[in-house]
């Protein structure tokens, strides 16, 4: 790990588009309470991952495909079967941390549970930027259909909201903003920057509007100078944004959460 | 639009858990217009019925809606968190973006509110999205909250409105009984409607027809001719003392 690397702007933003997708995504996952599985299916993409650093091919892909994979295998169990989401996760999760340490190169093993952003080519950067980009459009396209059945199912079906079909793209949106970043913060603390935004602006917000935006807000700040950071001081990036977030939430503990 | 044409028709409609009946037998007609009241004891499978005729749950037999009928579903309760981030108004907002449909709809189900502020309709507005649009949905005490279900079905502009009453009591304008509001809306919109209800004096001033269920159909018609003593004791299982004297208000037709 270099210390004092430069950063260069499409990495910084590329760092802000992760961390307004993950604050976007995370909102909902915390009013789920997937906050744990979400974090558990992180991990998932490590296989993915060792397996592009191993044979050399795009990491995102590699993670994408694992992610994508796990997902659509524990949405396919669970409609038909009766196991928890969360049990389901945790087998999945515990199998693809297994198989993915064993296929991760030992010296990329670092990186690929802690991530390395200052290492993404301006392209890849750029092709992240869209991607989160894509999945931010997504969720807005599905946030009325998502908040009914969060809210109310039985309602939702009532409505004719497609609620399988909802589920199933936000669990796709889900392992798109997961993959993308796990290139910027590695599998271990993504969970973290999923999560921990969200719950910061929880607290805080009264509505669903200043809940998502301040949740998008303490994303793209944890992300941002968290990198800054990591740039300046050689404390890997991951690790670096999970500790701004923390400070955030931590502060957000100081206000007296609206009535 | 007359009373006899059938909005909703049920043929021997059964539901099993498990292999353990719920219902059974169900058989009845709703036509426009018409209000039904279902009425049985704890258990007796009134929710299970509703859930039953909106395919929430699996179930044999017949649920037929004519062609092209909205449906708006009020729900017993709904478990929302205090502190989840949704205000009445974004909650409504998912029915309808048109924020002037909310609050004619709102005014309409809260006429006692309503009154208060006539001819002054920007005063009202204000005050509406002050002290109750702007209120997390999670804050809001029992009748507050059954109005924005009421208004949520109402903003799906229903043709038939499935009403399951809440065990514990419901005040929804201050002056109106939930089911004032609802027979105004049943004769103003010219709603059909179904609704659970565990009073039986509801029953004889709101509903044309009555539907007991205890498992399974025990009777089905108007209610004073249907709602004998010994069909009571059958439903219910012991003797309520409750009868349609000659005093008691008869059902108005209605249309």
């Amino acid at each position: 790990m270099e210390t004092a690397s430069l950063i260069s702007v499409p990495t910084l933003l590329l760092a802000a588009a992760v961390g307004a997708a993950a604050g976007y995504v995370g909102a909902f996952m915390i009013l789920r309470r997937l906050a744990l599985v979400g974090d558990a299916l992180t991990h998932v993409a490590l296989p993915g991952l060792g397996a592009a650093l191993t044979f050399g091919f795009n990491p995102f892909l590699g993670a994408f495909t694992a992610l994508t994979a796990a997902v659509v295998g524990v949405w396919f169990i669970e409609t038909r079967t009766r196991l928890y989401l969360e049990a389901l996760v945790g087998v999945f999760f515990t199998i693809a941390l297994a198989v993915g340490i064993l296929i991760t190169p030992e010296h990329e093993l670092f990186e690929a549970l802690f991530g390395d952003i200052a290492d993404i080519t301006p392209l890849a950067a750029l092709a992240g930027i869209a991607v989160a980009g894509a999945a931010m459009v997504t969720m807005s396209r599905l946030q009325p259909a998502l908040l009914t059945t969060t809210i109310a199912p039985d309602l939702a079906k009532t409505y004719r909201v497609p609620v399988r079909r909802t589920e199933l793209s936000f669990l796709l949106v889900m392992a798109t903003t997961v993959a993308i970043g796990i290139t910027a913060v590695g599998t271990l603390l993504m969970g973290a920057l999923v999560i921990i935004p969200a719950i910061t602006a929880k607290r805080l917000a009264k509505s669903f509007r200043s809940y998502a935006t301040m949740s998008i807000v303490a994303g793209i700040s944890s992300a941002v100078i968290g990198v800054l950071i990591a740039a300046r001081s050689g404390i890997p990036p991951g690790v670096a944004v999970v500790l701004v977030g923390a400070t955030l939430f931590l502060a957000s503990l100081l206000v007296k959460p609206q009535r | 639009m007359t009373l006899q044409e059938p909005i909703l028709r049920i043929e021997r409609l059964s539901v099993a858990f498990n292999a353990e009946p719920v219902l059974s037998d169900v058989t009845f007609t709703l036509s426009r217009g018409e209000a039904i009241a279902v009425v049985g004891p704890n258990g007796a499978g009134k929710t299970v019925l509703f859930r039953a005729i909106l395919g929430l749950v699996p179930y044999q037999g017949n649920v037929r809606f004519s062609k092209g009928v909205r449906i708006g579903y009020v729900p017993q309760r709904l478990t929302v968190e205090r502190d989840f981030p949704l205000t009445v108004e974004e909650f409504l907002r998912l029915r309808s973006g048109d924020l002037q449909k909310i609050t004619a709809v709102l005014r309409e189900i809260d006429t006692h509110h309503a009154a208060e502020h006539r001819g002054d309709p920007e005063h009202e507005l204000q005050h509406l999205r002050e002290h109750y649009l702007k209120q997390r949905l999670g804050v809001l005490s029992g009748g507050e909250f059954q109005k924005a279900l009421i208004a949520s079905a109402l903003l799906n502009e229903p043709d038939v409105l499935l009403f399951d009453e809440p065990t514990s009591g419901l005040d929804v304008g201050g002056e109106e009984s939930v089911y004032a509001l609802l027979h105004r809306l049943q004769r103003e919109r010219g709603l059909a409607m179904l609704l659970i209800s565990h009073d039986l004096s509801v029953v004889y001033r709101y509903a044309q027809q009555v539907l007991c269920l205890h498992h399974r159909q025990l009777c089905f018609g108007p209610p004073h001719e249907v709602l004998e003593p010994e069909t009571l004791q059958k439903i219910y299982g012991y003797d309520l003392g409750f009868y349609a004297h000659d005093g008691e208000k008869k059902p108005r037709p209605m249309l």
